[in-house]
Parts: C-alpha cells; structure tokens; sequence
C-alpha cells in the first residue's frame, strides 16, 4: 500500500485540535485508529491534506464512570479499551457483546468507538446499544460544544450530522436505569469478525411483573441504524411470553427497510432482524429480571462466541 | 516533511526521519531491513502484518509509523529471546507442521503470543476468535490452532 501525502500533527489538547481542523478548512481529518481512514486515503474515497492525530490527547483516550452521569468515552478510547474496562464489563454487558463481536483482535486494539459511530455506517455494531442506551455525543467546534442525542446523528449512509468544522470528542452514555436490561445481537455475513448483515440493541424496563419502556434499535437494515417504535409500544405493559415476542420480532420487522447486497438479500435481512429481535429481547428481560413464559433459555440467544 | 521518531524493536533503539504517510510496515521493512514482518492485504483484512505495538497486536500496514513514535514494538524477529532456541510458539509450529506456504507465520505467531499472554491457557473456540484476524491462503487451520494448543501447554510448564 502506498498513502498518498499528508501533514501530520499530534496535539495536545483539544482545542489544539479542533483549532488544527477548523483552520484546515475541511481539507484535514482527525485520526485516531486509522482502520477506516487509511483504505479510504489509499483508494482515493477520503481526500486529506492534514491528519490531525487524537491519540496523544489525554482527556480522549480516558474512559470515566461516574454513577451520577454515567460513562464517559473520549474520542481516541480504543474498542479493546472498552472491553478491558471493569466500569463497562460490569455495568454496560451489551456494550461488552457488541464490541467483542466487533472486527478482529487486530483491529479492536486500533479501532475507535468514536470512529466507529463517525463513519455513519448503518451497521455499525457499536452503535445500536448506544441509541437504546440513549447516548449523547459531545461535539466540539471552535464555537464551543454542544451535545447532541446519538438518535438524532445519522443521516443516511455514512452521513453525519458532524459539522465540517466539528470533532466528536466524548461519548456520555447515561448510568445503567434501575430493573432495566440491554443486549446486542449480530447475524455476521459468515463468521464472527464480519460486518452485519443485520444487527440489534434492544432496552427492556421491568415494571412489577411486566414489560414497562422498551427500546428496539436495528442496524444494516435501513439507510440509517432504526428505532421500531410500533414494536416497541407492543411490549409496553405487556406480560412477556413465546408468542408475543414472536409477534414483537415479526412487527420489528416490519419497521425495517433493507436493501439487497453482498452480505445477504433484503428479504433475508428482514427474516433475521425478527429473530434476533426476539433473542436480544429474551436476553434483555432476563437481565432487567424478567421472566418470559415458554422463552428458549437465554443462553444461545445472542450468537457470542467470544 | 519528515518527522524523527523514536522507536524500540524487539529491544533494540532506532531513530528514523520518516516521511508521515509511511506506514510502520514501511518503516520495518524497507529502513529497518526486518522483512520478517509481511505485507499482504494492505486493507487490514489478512493480518500478515500483524506486530505487538505496546504489547497490542496491532495491524502494521494500517498504522501510521509516525504514530507509533515511542513505541514499543515485537516483531517475529523478537520472538526467540537468543539465538540459541526459537520460542516455544515458533517450535510448536514447526513441530506441528503448521506452516505451508509460510506467508502468514508471522503474523499468526504474534497473534499467538498476544493470545497466549492474555489467555495462558484458551479453548480451541478462543483460539479461533483470537486468530479471526489472521488468514491462512493455505487453510491449514486445524494444525495451527493444534500448534497453539501445544505452545500453551508447553509455556504454562516453563514460563517465559
């Protein structure tokens, strides 16, 4: 591989770098893993004249928790990062499942979770567990930051609601909601390392005996990751059982809008979101401890080999 | 404008002035002579160009050499720690006949170590996963992931 040229900086600090890409005027790009960015600079897709490197800034490559204000990922916190982290291992385990089943080792211990949301790839696995967690994105410009819900980022294929001028910088993902359960599903195109075909995050709240709130976040179903609200209100005061989460996977389902490609036809696509929907659910209402009459056991429910 | 970075490799200390678009592959192979190291795919998909940066396996051939100013690196060149015997990895291999073509050896022996240093003793499942990153053009996997099997047991009994 040959990359073409480019100016290389390593700030400091944040506004260094922010200060670095505003005044590049759209010709720089910020750079932390470099296992997106570099293919796309060599194949000529992403054009750059300046690579502005976030890996030598600390406040970015630090994970906090507080239990207050939840967890906090800054911009240059590797995947394998995440996955070391007792906070995140703990407290967030459907983070834990999407991430492990992100990629290769290789490129877990380079890649970002902040890269991963910015390229705007609608299946992008660590995504759909932060919509249903409800995660804001802070994002810095010269004209300060501002925080932006992740539901409300993408845009359409690897489209973004990022400013030319703007860097992701922190990652909030709230504190874990008490009798609340999360969980992460994935149908790979053929082994474990692979990008989705279709993927899924899904929140179930307890309330007494029954299903309270839930959430239902598919990815590489649609032009961006999906919330399937109809779905969702289905479960809302119900009794967890086989046939209704049935029922909740089939009009999930529904919601979805996939496209025929590489990794496997629409109509497949749309066969698995219901399944897996089905499985994430199974896992979620255990965690938040709930029962679900006449469920297959949790335990082969969300295809993790890791 | 090239950039002097620092670097130690396999114990040694090198300061280079490298241009920043040059990939640590580069950098290995053609101003450090350590061919040892391979370039495959140069996408990040074959991971024959996998080293330990900071005692991470890391792809080389996506990681700007720039970047990795400071760092700490192992290459295959490093695995044996003398000239006397080769590490119990590389001789697993050999024992084992879990190399065909050679080309992605190297890469999959740091992929091994990385493995075996966080996981001493893996499951054949997470020897798999732990080499999901690594491909095999000769598919010959099974001896691989027996070599590994074998390098564990044999590492476990005298460490190091």
């Amino acid at each position: 591989m040959s990359l073409p040229h480019f100016e290389y900086f390593a700030p400091r600090t944040i506004e260094e770098a922010v200060a670095l890409l505003a005044g590049a005027g759209g010709r720089a790009r910020p750079f932390a893993g470099g296992t997106d960015l570099l293919p796309r600079l060599q194949s000529g897709l992403v054009r750059a004249e300046t690579l502005v490197d976030l890996k030598r800034i600390p406040e970015l490559c630090a994970i906090g928790f507080d239990p207050a204000s939840g967890l906090t990922i800054g911009a240059a916190v590797r995947l394998a990062d995440l996955l070391d982290s007792p906070d995140v291992q703990r407290r967030y385990p459907a983070m834990t499942d999407a991430v492990s089943q992100t990629a290769t080792v290789q490129i877990r211990n380079m890649g970002t979770i902040a890269g991963n949301v910015c390229n705007g790839s609608p299946c992008a696995d660590s995504v759909p567990v932060l919509i249903a967690r409800l995660a804001h994105l802070a994002l810095m410009s010269p004209r300060g930051e501002r925080l932006l819900p992740i539901g409300d980022f993408f845009k359409g294929p690897g489209e973004t609601a990022l400013e030319p001028d703007e860097l992701l910088v922190r990652i909030h993902v709230p504190p874990p909601p008490p009798y609340t359960g999360f969980a992460f599903a994935k149908l790979p195109a053929r082994t474990a390392s692979d990008i989705s075909a279709v993927n899924v995050g899904v929140m179930v709240a307890r309330q007494g005996g029954v299903c309270g709130e839930a959430r239902i976040v598919l990815g590489a179903v649609g032009p961006v990751p999906l919330r399937a609200h109809q779905a969702e209100l289905r479960l809302a005061g119900a009794t967890l059982g086989a046939r209704l989460l049935e029922e909740v996977g089939r009009l999930a389902a529904s919601e979805t809008r996939p496209i025929d490609d590489l990794r496997a036809s629409a109509a497949y696509r749309r066969d698995m979101a219901a399944v897996l929907v089905r499985r994430a659910l199974v896992v979620a209402a255990t965690r938040a401890g709930l029962a679900v009459a006449d469920a297959a056991p949790a335990g082969d429910a969300t295809g993790a080999s890791e | 404008m090239p950039h002097v970075i620092r670097l130690q490799v396999n114990g040694d200390r090198y300061e280079v002035a490298i241009e920043p678009w040059r990939t640590l592959n580069e950098v290995l192979r053609e101003d450090l002579g350590l061919t040892g190291t391979k370039h495959g795919c140069g996408q990040g998909d074959c991971g024959a160009c996998t080293v330990l940066l900071d005692g991470r396996s890391v792809l080389s051939c996506l990681t700007l050499a720039v970047s990795a100013d400071g760092g700490d690196v192992r290459t295959v060149e490093g695995l044996a720690q003398g000239r006397e015997r080769l590490h119990p990895i590389q001789e697993a291999f050999i024992a084992g006949g879990a190399i065909q073509c050679g080309y992605c050896t190297p890469g999959m022996e740091i992929s091994a170590l990385h493995l075996l240093r966080r996981r001493p003793r893996p499951t054949e499942a997470e020897i798999r996963a732990g080499l999901a990153g690594n491909l095999c053009r000769c598919t010959g996997y099974a001896k691989i992931v027996a070599a590994i099997q074998a390098a564990s047991a044999r590492m476990s009994d005298e460490p190091g």
